[in-house]
């Protein structure tokens, strides 16, 4: 007699994605459906995608969703949380989307303390695009646009998202996970259901900031990729709770 | 409710509440101030929201979240902040969000002024952000056809699921008038698109604005032009003044510089030259047929544009008399409206030049 041990969030389609072998966006996409379907919202859930990989992400999730600019994802989650006030609302941004060309709209929806939660996926380049230099991208690190490494004098140094956010009085709760072994993708599951517990409680803005991997753009196979990830982002990007105003 | 006398910008805001607008997002610019400080004080007496923004990028995207979710919309800005606008604009327009913008122009190109212009008619008619698409746009010429088209605007809105704009100018938004705050019947319209969670629907609602697919991509524009069509053939409004009596020229003006053109006629008339007055009331789907019979009048001699803009109206002028008589042009620039006597003596030189 079989049993099954485990099975796939029912609010992701039985569909191929569009993702490339070895990113971590596929197991993002599993612990946001599986926090939603845990905390019983998926009739009430309304996902905005951002520009970039991303920005496909309507395709696979089941619940509802609004495709927005570049980087104003969190305005539009502005808008749908007023309309919305009892549903979950969530975006799910990249680096370059968050960091770059919507630092305002993430900024200030903080400052605000929207109650909404914001899903930053940092993978340390411009993935959908081809590769070029993120907000995010680590010192020496080469990218399409910086091809002998970033150079700090030049493009200046990485975003540290999760500490701005977290600096602003409005933020509730700010994490930063990786998902470079299962140790730490259980961690994120933990962090990307508190934030949206704790949307669903009226408690403030909520930010977790996934570190992740893009083996296509930074030309390693998925192995080396999480094995660079553990390597040289997490020392510039440090792991944890950056601010939790609900810890005792 | 009674005439009571208004500014502008309030008696706009206090219709969009008439009309069930319960959603503000904006960011101060003069000379639209007036409309987010009245909001932020009366939407939240009405149960509605206001927020704010940190830009005028942002308070359209505000817009787009919370029109996608089915909430009666508005933000309001002045020509620079227009021009942020844009991208939203594109985007309200290809995910059909319903919403109003109001857009109380002043000077430009640039920073520009604070003044009335109506220099942005380009960037209202025109698609001032990327694709194809267009924007059901409406030029009051008093404050109460401002606030009895604010209702016209919502319904639009949500008929045609589009963003539909009200295209002022900072002298309509600052002047004071008496109006009548009517009471609007506020239809239901269908929102089992919008975003509101799944609540067991058959498939999850998505408010969408990309289409990867090329095939996908021109069906869509397809089906959005078919959609403008069809407000083209039914939306336009306009108004006619002294067409009648046989004009030997046929203003067209829109705005506030249609009641100028008004003291303008009368000033004409005193000097025994018959001027008529052609007003768009919809820029965008514009009066191409009441412009062109206005044209084949037997005593009309040309159709002039008058406007506080370099010809920008004339331009679709030209286009709807297509030859037929000559069209003129009498403007004034940056923030300066013409005056009567300006307009008056610009039609008696075109007089002269025959």
């Amino acid at each position: 007699m079989s049993q099954a041990v485990f099975t796939k969030t029912k609010l992701l389609r039985d569909v191929p994605t569009h993702y490339c072998p070895g990113c971590t966006h596929g197991i993002i996409h599993r612990l946001v459906g599986e926090a939603i379907e845990e905390l019983g919202m998926s009739e009430k859930a309304i996902g905005i995608d951002s520009v970039g990989c991303s920005g496909l992400m309507f395709q696979y999730f089941l619940f509802d969703q609004q495709c927005a600019a570049h980087g104003r994802a969190p305005a539009v989650a502005t808008g749908v949380k007023r309309v919305n006030p009892d549903c979950l609302v969530f975006t799910y941004q990249g680096d370059g989307d968050l960091g770059a060309i919507g630092n305002a709209e993430a900024n200030h929806a903080a400052i605000r303390g929207e109650k909404f939660t914001t899903i930053l996926v940092n993978n340390a380049i411009y993935g959908m695009t081809g590769g070029q230099m993120a907000p995010t991208t680590l010192p020496g690190m080469k990218s399409t646009t910086t091809q002998r490494g970033r150079d700090v004098e030049m493009h200046g140094y990485p975003l540290r998202a999760a500490e701005m956010i977290a600096s602003h009085e409005g933020t509730y709760y700010a994490e930063r996970v990786s998902l470079h072994d299962t140790a730490n993708i259980l961690k994120a599951k933990k962090a990307i259901t508190k934030a949206f517990r704790n949307q669903c409680e009226g408690k403030g803005f909520n930010f977790i900031e996934v570190l992740s991997t893009c083996p296509t753009n930074w030309g390693k196979n998925p192995v080396e990729a999480l094995e660079w990830l553990k390597e040289n982002m997490i020392p510039y990007y440090p792991l944890g709770v950056l601010k939790d105003k609900g810890a005792a | 409710m009674a005439r009571v006398l208004m500014k502008g910008n309030e008696a706009i805001a206090e219709a969009a509440v008439a009309a069930g607008c319960r959603y503000f997002f904006g960011y101060p610019i003069t000379p639209q101030n007036e409309i987010p400080e009245y909001l932020s004080k009366r939407l939240p007496e009405v149960g509605g929201y206001f927020v704010q923004a940190e830009s005028e990028v942002s308070a359209i995207n505000m817009v787009y979240g919370a029109g996608g979710s089915g909430g009666r919309v508005m933000t309001s800005s002045s020509s620079p902040g227009i021009a942020l606008k844009q991208e939203g604009l594109s985007c309200l327009a290809c995910a059909e969000v319903p919403s109003v913008i109001v857009n109380m122009m002043r000077g430009g190109p640039g920073i520009g002024s604070i003044q009335a212009s109506q220099a942005d008619y380009f960037q209202t008619v025109k698609g001032g952000g990327n694709g194809d698409y267009m924007i059901p746009a409406y030029a009051p010429g008093t404050l109460q056809e401002a606030c009895d088209l604010m209702a016209k605007a919502f319904d639009v809105a949500f008929e045609y699921r589009t963003p539909v704009m009200i295209a002022g100018d900072g002298m309509l938004g600052q002047m004071m008038e008496p109006v009548e705050i009517k009471k609007v019947d506020i239809k239901e319209y269908d929102l089992s698109w919008a975003t509101r969670g799944r609540n067991g629907a058959k498939e999850p609602h998505i408010v969408l604005t990309a289409h990867l697919d090329a095939d996908d991509l021109e069906a869509f524009n397809e089906y959005l032009q078919a959609k403008y069509r069809k407000i083209m053939a039914k939306e336009v409004m306009f108004d006619e003044h002294n067409l009648d009596g046989d004009p030997e020229y046929v203003l067209v003006a829109y705005g506030t510089v249609s009641r100028i053109c008004k003291n303008a006629i009368a000033k004409l008339k005193e000097q025994g030259v018959n001027v008529g007055l052609l007003r768009p009331i919809t820029l965008w789907p514009f009066p191409n047929e009441a412009i062109a019979r206005a044209a084949a009048r037997p005593s009309v001699k040309a159709v002039v544009s008058v406007e506080m803009a370099a010809g920008q109206m004339m331009e679709d002028i030209k286009i709807a008399v297509n030859g037929l008589k000559p069209v003129e042009l009498i403007y004034r620039l940056g923030s300066i409206p013409p005056s009567p006597d300006f307009i008056a003596t610009k039609v008696l030189e075109l007089k002269g030049r025959k």
